[in-house]
């Protein structure tokens, strides 16, 4: 399995994704300006400030030139998977419904979280200050109708006010993937629990 | 070329926290009766083709889903 | 006549700057010798103190005078680290100085040519009931959350005070590490006549002009509003870039020299380069990238605009040089060259603006003696609050000297307090070395898989009991970071350290830094740990007095299995639970004795050599994995220091105190007393035994059952948690 991980000018988790792909395959950064994703199966758009957070969280980055070929790549049915701000980018991007807001807090928070999947519990950190998800009622339902919502915070869990707990979605077609929570940073035993794997896994199905 | 002012608020309905908090203050700093603050940005920009601000404002300027816009042109024009 | 009083100098020193130019120095020389020989730039008052300091060791690779200091980790790789305070433009701006305080140590660092890897801050503010405390201790940590997530460096430790003396002037002290192959390091030394000299990074603007003349090197009184204009705005994007940019160079080998703008801006910069290296330099201020179009030269030398670097050039790389920022879309220009003059020139294109001699403005400003005058009696205030506070947490009518009122009023006190509301705003994983995180362990404890093994990072700063006795608080303060690193199992590498104190031309601030610099001197001997770097903030005093002398430590320490490290929770029924180190326990200067209204003069003098010893068998201990925790007495005694290690593993305790009582302590005492070299550890009964810890109960239950003489009385480990975490309810 080929992982490929964006860099932007901003981006901060990206050598921490690289880290983690390649514990499941081979994995390489692919600068914003290039567009050649050849020989990558996965893609991975990583946590961290892209162009600072300017504007709204996501909203540069997804002009870029490797985000407009990650657009055509997820089009043509490739996986793609967003941690925290790369979620953000896919949502402005529009390959992911919704958009993440401020935090009801008004507070940036960092720590561990319970998550909720169809296939059991994670525990996975999340460290964000605009990760609450909305989206209008009626998209919310049609996204619970069709199975899209892919992690869900425990409850007592929700750090940020997120719609119905949702910490994560996919797309229609279930090939693109967006969650609040850091994968990458559950994958060291040293550091933390190695559910993120997990997410990975989860992306490659 | 025209000069505009794109003004850009959360959409009514949506939880708008740094609203809420700016709100809350001001009894503590004797202003009372102020409600239903909303914070949003402003974004000023000389351009050299009017007809194609709205697009800009749909494209990047404003995320439509959960924002609106308000284009002000600063130079009397239309 | 006069202007130069205007810009803080004196008028001998402006005799002085006379005689060394042979003439009147015009505006632009005015501003530049204002800035450079102001306190904060040229350590006038404690220059003289800071040599009795021990600098060297075999594992030091970079000492004082770099941009930071740097300790050799093994596999050819170095730890660089250092501390700086933002404390007046804090005060000002909490949000901003805070932000840019740790975008100052940040460049420090990367200027050597490490990748920062850590960020901790050690944050001192007024009493929580003040709202001015409350909107700077929300601004500061809003402020170092902005900057360090944004620029992806994580925050990893640090300490939060709160003290009356500190009210109208807060400490923000921001220390950094990074990591660096030993051979790609850099130093900041100008070199090669001919050789360009190359500014990137942002645009310079007005931000900060005169900052450190005006901020720094005097008190703080009212109408500080107007001080406002001269408060840097930080941009961590900006930085981003300009870091990423610097690393690339420095690994393509296209710098001669690197150094970062801090305070005082382009004329620190340039000087404090050409001074080391011996040379001179011409700068042509028409040449630098300017945010507002009309600056004068002398606007353009004195700048404190942020994100910036100066690095040396070999001209046929200066292309090469210009093509990485454009890559990393950052700022890069070329705006003079390395000369032989000896001379700083500032020209603005063919015109000269100013000029003086490199020596002149580096090293000529006079290093004064302090006058010390040791103060009769405590010059702090007092105030009785524990009646209040016992009745606050443990119910009205609750004798003010109940032992189980005192403890939930210390623990809910916000100095004990735990600190989650505020370390939860910073990222603490970004980087994927974090095998501690904080309040898990008295350390963080960072893993370098490049060199094999981990390093573990403590700041500890001590300001009431340094009042106390200037001496022996400050040897205090550097056995507690020692003993932080001992409880994750690391050895002490290095140290770092903040002076932050009043003002030095009055007897009792000039004393207090006298004595507590010696305190420093001696606790560094004693432990053989070399001072690496550091930094002094003089001048932090108010109408109402000084701040307490408040010596800030950081130092880093290496352990060599990160999978070998302790935290501070009891982490099982049944464990053991004992003390080991010479821990006196006294009321002196003590967290009881402050709500009590009783601070005054002396503490007890530290046994350094005893706690030294300590640290090394805890060290042993926990890298031989016998130890379920250790944790550190300080802050409130061994009852705050049982609660805080019972309520992180979710495991109650029953501990009785008798043994200690044996050094001739009261039960209260030895419940609630202070003093260094105690460390408290968990584990099988038999580890403990054969450490010579002395046994003092078991971990087990939902409650703390503790007694001590007489007295026992329990409290409901929930009942604890609620105190312990109460920060929240007092700031939002």
């Amino acid at each position: 399995m080929v992982w490929g991980v964006l860099q932007f000018p901003g981006s901060c988790d990206e050598r921490d994704a690289l880290r983690a792909c390649s514990l499941l395959g081979e994995a390489r950064l692919v600068w914003h300006e290039e567009r050649d994703l050849g020989g990558i199966d996965a893609v991975v758009v990583p946590g961290g400030f892209s162009y600072g957070d300017y504007l709204r969280a996501g909203a540069i980055a997804r002009f870029s030139p490797a985000m407009e070929a990650v657009a055509e790549f997820a089009a043509a049915g490739g996986s793609v998977l967003g941690i925290c701000n790369g979620f953000q980018v896919l949502c402005e991007a529009g390959l992911l419904p919704g958009a993440l807001l401020l935090n009801e807090t008004r507070r940036f928070t960092c720590r561990q979280l319970e998550l909720l999947t169809p296939r059991g519990g994670l525990s996975i950190p999340g460290k964000h200050g605009e990760g609450r998800y909305y989206a209008p009622e009626e998209l919310l339902d049609e996204l619970e109708a069709r199975g899209q919502v892919a992690y869900r915070y425990a409850p007592g869990e929700n750090p940020n006010g997120s719609a119905r707990d949702i910490a994560g979605v996919r797309n229609e077609a279930g090939n693109v993937l967006g969650l609040m929570p850091h994968p990458e940073h559950a994958v060291d035993p040293l550091t933390g629990s190695t559910d993120g794997l997990k997410v990975f896994e989860d992306l490659a199905r | 070329m025209v000069r505009a002012r794109v003004l850009i608020r959360p959409k009514e309905g949506i939880l708008d926290p740094q609203g809420k908090a700016v709100e809350r203050a001001l009894p503590a700093l004797g202003f009372e009766g102020v409600g239903h603050v909303r914070v949003g940005r402003m974004v000023e920009l000389e351009a050299e083709d009017p007809a194609r601000l709205g697009e800009l404002c749909e494209k990047l300027l404003a995320n439509p889903l959960i924002e609106d816009y308000e284009i002000e042109r600063l130079d009397g024009g239309a | 006549m006069g202007k130069h009083r205007e810009l803080g100098l004196t008028d001998a020193e402006f005799g002085l700057i006379v005689e060394k130019l042979g003439r009147e120095p015009n505006d632009v020389e005015l501003a530049m010798f204002s800035l450079l020989w102001s306190e904060h730039c040229a350590y006038k008052h404690s220059r003289k103190l800071l040599r009795r300091l021990p600098t060297e060791g075999e594992r030091v690779v970079m000492g004082p005078g770099e941009n930071a200091g740097a300790v050799d980790v093994g596999n050819g790789y170095a730890v660089a680290f250092k501390v700086e305070s933002h404390n007046h433009p804090s005060a000002v701006e909490p949000f901003q100085g805070a932000a840019t305080g740790v975008g100052g140590i940040l460049r420090d660092v990367f200027a050597l040519g490490a990748r920062p890897i850590a960020i901790l801050d050690s944050l001192r503010f007024g009493e929580l009931d003040s709202p001015r405390s409350r909107h700077l201790l929300d601004g500061a940590v809003r402020g170092i959350g902005h900057y360090g997530n944004s620029i992806g460096v994580p925050t990893v430790g640090g300490e939060i005070c709160f003290e009356p003396p500190y009210e109208h002037n807060c400490l923000v002290n921001a220390m950094c590490v990074g990591l660096a192959r030993t051979e790609e390091m850099v130093r900041a030394a100008a070199a090669g006549v001919g050789n360009a000299v190359v500014l990137m990074g942002a645009a310079t603007g007005r931000d900060g002009i005169g900052g450190a003349s005006v901020l720094a090197s005097a008190e703080l009184g009212d109408g500080d509003e107007a001080k406002r204009p001269t408060v840097q705005i930080g941009d961590p994007f900006e930085e981003s870039k300009l870091l990423e940019c610097c690393l690339e160079l420095l690994g393509k080998g296209l710098l001669v020299s690197l150094q970062d703008l801090g305070a005082a801006g382009l004329t620190s910069s340039a000087a404090e380069m050409a001074s080391a290296g011996g040379v001179g330099i011409d700068l042509d201020v028409a040449k630098v990238p300017l945010r507002e179009a009309d600056m004068e030269p002398f606007e353009i030398m004195v700048s404190e605009s942020q994100e910036r670097m100066l690095a040396v050039v070999e001209p046929a790389k200066v292309p090469a040089v210009l093509a990485l920022c454009e890559k990393w879309q950052t700022g890069g220009a070329e705006i003079g060259v390395v000369t032989d003059s000896g001379r700083i020139r500032v020209l603005r294109g063919e015109a000269l603006a100013g000029e003086m001699p490199v020596a002149a403005l580096v090293d000529g400003c006079p290093l004064y003696d302090l006058d010390p005058g040791e103060p009769e009696g405590w010059i702090y205030g007092n105030e009785d609050v524990l009646a209040e506070r016992v009745a606050a947490v443990a119910g009205e009518g609750t004798d003010r000297d109940d032992p189980r009122g005192v403890l939930l009023a210390l623990l809910a006190s916000p100095g004990v307090a735990s600190k989650r509301w505020a370390f939860e705003q910073y990222d603490c994983l970004v980087g994927s070395r974090t095998v501690r995180r904080p309040e898990a362990a008295d350390a963080a404890v960072l893993q370098l898989p490049e060199a094999g093994k981990a390093i573990a990072v403590s700041i500890d700063g001590n300001g009431r009991r340094v009042a106390c006795d200037p001496h022996a608080g400050t040897v205090e303060a550097v056995l507690e970071c020692a003993q932080n690193l001992a409880c994750t199992g690391a050895e002490p590498l290095g140290l770092t350290n903040c002076l932050n104190f009043g003002n030095p031309e009055k007897p009792a601030p000039a004393w207090q830094l006298d004595r507590a610099v010696s305190g420093l001197a001696e606790a560094c001997e004693a432990l053989g740990v070399p001072v690496v770097g550091g930094n002094v903030s003089l001048y932090n005093e108010g109408p109402e007095g000084p701040i307490y002398p408040t010596p800030v430590v950081g130092m880093v320490g290496e352990l060599p299995d990160p999978a070998r490290t302790c935290g501070s929770a009891f982490a099982r029924e049944g464990d053991a639970i004992g003390l080991l180190g010479p821990f006196a326990p006294s009321p002196a200067g003590s967290e009881l004795t402050k709500l009590r209204g009783g601070l005054g003069k002396g503490l007890p003098q530290p046994d350094v050599v005893a706690v030294a010893a300590a640290c090394a068998a805890v060290r042993e201990a926990v890298r031989a994995g016998s130890l379920s925790s250790a944790h550190d007495v300080s802050d409130g005694g061994l009852a705050c220091a049982l609660a805080e290690s019972a309520i992180s593993g979710g495991l109650g305790c029953r501990v009785d105190a008798r043994p200690l009582r044996e050094r001739g302590c009261s039960p209260e005492e030895a419940l609630f007393g202070e003093g260094p070299g105690g460390f408290l550890l968990s584990g099988e009964r038999e580890a403990l035994e054969r450490l010579g810890a002395v046994l003092l109960g078991e971990v087990g239950g939902t409650t703390l059952a503790l007694a001590a003489g007489d007295r026992s009385f329990s409290v409901d480990l929930d009942a604890a948690e609620s105190a312990w975490r109460s920060l929240p309810s007092r700031v939002d």
